[in-house]
């Protein structure tokens, strides 16, 4: 090359050496391929990120420590990422661009329709995937290749609501949802969970659009009802701060509670002190409860991505799963019929949570099979710009 | 009821502000933005970073926001829109290039403030009751204010001021108020500083009730156009009147329809199918335009 195009030298040195490097990096550990496919853009943005990044920090915190050990061999984990943008036509897009990949073992679809949707084609090309969605049927037989990443509504609502009943006197409830399919599939299991305890409900029927700015309409009538409780189903986190600020301004002083994961500080700054009280459930979210793992997930996470989202409380454990259970039994990294047949007798420790708590597949009385991630069920109460533990609980 | 009212009238007064700026670039150049939502989110977001984050003043705050989306809404227009409205007279170019602006803003939006909803301190606490038939906190009542008297200034600036009247000159039309002397270029990129200006007060106004996250432009933007086709598109008195409808359908019609679930904007929709079949240049708009 003439030294009359100094920057293509420099520029041609510069890919040299980075693929030099890279080819180093690959020649220390064969990588292990995870995928992820779940909304990462638009107003439901938020629930796919979170997933996402906790999925890249845990990755690269493994990778930077040596890789992940799996029959004597270190791997380097990469997460594959797709953006379904909430659209099944997407997410089917995505799970086939994971069977496309070689990926047996996928994170996500963050939404009822979206699990739905890929379910054909996930069990066509041997892939198991954890999404966040709550239809029985995408867990019951003979569905066999999808495992629900988190608790579902009908396991903790009751808990709930049994716990408010006995501690806190409540006799009405009142349910209010947003109008999509899993907010609403939500509403009715709570419901018929606060029906089944002797509650009365006050108010089932009261929706609105997922885009709404200003709830106080939204709440003048279910307010009126005086319920002792007000349950926001599956409540998108960025909309739970202004559904609680709209009903105390309107002069609300009941309980407030939901069974979907929040995040403390946007609850801080979207409704301040009035939040105080906020009922709703979290993974290892608590510093009660939290071990020095969890605490360094945390500080990785906020390193690499500016801030934390308390949503990975719970979302940190897919990939975790996913690996011990591989580890578990290393033929399942190709096989997932492999895969399915650890999970019956599998348990490994959890290292975000202090004392016994171990990682171990549940669902049995939900599904009649083991496709749930056993994740601590930790209801906790917002106050004052964080999360305290009210009780932990666990599903069978 | 009187409650439902209420809601209606600040419900409309947030509505017939994000709809001015709409129907004030759709009369001036014929552009549908479908762009405005997201400038209503940057504008949000410049008021929660300056007056949340930084700690500043909410006046400060608001002025920083104006300023900022007035600039943003200049070089739009300036480097996006007049070159294309110049070398294409086919109207799906500026809706093309106004649909990949929204894109755009929403990616950069995401990227530089993150995925979470964010929210700013009350700018003001306590609450108006009045034994419980209205409820209304004081900074919603400030909010509703302000959005008033921003519309009536508004107005009066198109009416009384030299620019004002020559947009009012531009939107009337464009060919007759060039050749009176009437600088298009310059009152075009002003008029459309002017509508992103406006986008942006009302997102640095709201932020303080009801907070912003990245991903409400596109929900924003038609909204926005709704209200817009109801009053009729390109006038000023139209978007007014079609916020403050929008606003009381859905105020009335929640209050009153709960009950039988989430039917308040299949109404609304089905009302507004009817309404455009039989008047589809909306309540104020010219059926040529």
């Amino acid at each position: 090359m003439s030294n009359k195009f100094p920057l293509l030298r420099k520029a041609a040195t510069v890919v040299a050496l980075s693929l030099g490097l890279t080819g180093l990096a690959s020649a220390q550990n064969p990588v292990l391929k995870i995928g992820f496919v779940g909304v990462t853009s638009g107003p439901a943005a938020a629930w796919g990120i979170s997933n996402q990044r906790s999925m890249e920090t845990r990755a690269a915190w493994i990778n930077e420590t040596g890789g992940f050990e799996i029959d004597g061999k270190k791997y380097d984990i990469e997460i594959v990422s797709f953006d379904d943008q909430k659209d099944p036509k997407r997410a089917i897009a995505g799970m086939e661009k994971m069977a496309q990949e070689g990926i047996n073992y996928v994170v996500g679809p963050n939404v009822d329709d979206g699990a739905a949707a890929v379910r054909p084609v996930a069990e066509k090309n041997g892939i198991m995937y954890f999404p966040y969605a709550f239809p029985k049927s995408l867990y019951t037989a003979p569905a066999s290749n999808a495992v629900l990443g988190m608790v579902a509504n009908y396991q903790s609502g009751p808990a709930i609501y049994k716990y408010l009943m006995e501690e806190k006197g409540v006799k009405k409830v009142a349910f209010i949802a947003a109008n999509e399919s899993d907010p609403l599939s939500q509403r009715d299991g709570g419901v018929a969970a606060a029906k089944a305890l002797g509650l009365e409900v006050v108010a089932d029927k009261d929706t609105y659009q997922n885009d709404t700015r200003d709830f106080v309409p939204v709440l003048t009538p279910v307010l009126r009802a005086r319920p002792d409780l007000l349950v926001l189903s599956g409540v998108a986190p960025g909309n739970a701060p202004l559904l609680i600020r709209a009903a105390r301004e309107l002069g609300y002083t009941g309980l407030i509670s939901t069974e979907t994961a929040q995040d403390a500080q946007v609850l801080q700054e979207g409704a301040g002190e009035l939040a105080n009280g906020f009922i709703s459930v979290g993974g290892a979210s608590t510093p009660e409860i939290r071990t020095a793992a969890m605490e360094e997930f945390i500080d990785r996470y906020t390193k690499m991505f500016g801030e934390y989202n308390d949503e990975s409380n719970t979302k940190v454990y897919a990939l975790e799963y996913i690996l011990e259970t591989i580890k578990a039994n290393p033929a399942s990294m190709a096989d997932v019929e492999e895969f399915k047949k650890t999970m019956d007798t599998f348990e490994a420790k959890n290292i975000y949570m202090k004392g016994d708590a171990t990682l171990k597949y549940v669902g049995s009385t939900s599904f009649g099979q083991k496709r749930q991630v056993s994740v601590p069920m930790v209801v906790n109460e917002y106050m004052d710009g964080e999360f305290r533990t009210l009780f932990i609980a666990e599903v069978d | 009821m009187e409650q439902a009212i209420v809601n209606g009238l600040y419900l409309g007064s947030q509505y017939a502000l994000i709809a001015l700026g709409l129907t004030l670039i759709f009369a001036l150049m014929n552009v549908l933005n479908f762009a405005h939502g997201q400038l209503y989110v940057l504008g949000g977001f410049i008021t929660y970073v300056v007056y949340g984050q930084l700690g500043l003043p909410f006046v400060l705050a608001l002025v920083a926001t104006a300023v900022t989306l007035a600039l943003v809404g200049a070089a739009i227009e300036k480097f996006l829109f007049r070159p294309v409205i110049r070398r294409s007279v086919r109207e799906e170019s500026t809706m093309l290039l106004a649909a990949a602006i929204a894109f755009f803003l929403d990616a950069v939006i995401l990227l530089l403030f993150g995925e979470k909803q964010r929210g700013v301190p009350k700018i003001m606490d306590g609450l108006l009751n009045w034994d419980f038939r209205i409820v209304m906190p004081y900074d919603r009542i400030l909010i509703g204010v302000l959005s008033i008297f921003i519309i009536v200034g508004f107005i009066l600036y198109m009416q009384y001021s030299k620019p004002g009247r020559a947009m009012r000159a531009l939107a009337q039309d464009r060919v007759a108020a060039q050749l009176m002397g009437v600088r298009v270029d310059r009152y075009s990129m002003i008029g459309f500083a002017l509508g992103a200006m406006l986008a942006g007060v009302v997102g640095g106004l709201l932020v303080t009730i009801t907070g912003v996250n990245s991903g409400i432009g596109g929900p924003i933007s038609i909204k926005a156009f709704m209200m817009v086709m109801i009053g009729g598109a390109g006038v000023i008195s139209g978007a007014i009147a079609g916020g403050f409808i929008l606003g009381m359908m859905e105020s009335v019609g929640l209050f009153y329809l709960s009950s039988y679930g989430d039917i308040t904007y299949l109404i609304i929709f089905a009302s507004l199918m009817v309404f455009l079949a039989i008047r589809p240049q909306g309540l104020m708009g010219k059926p040529w335009g």
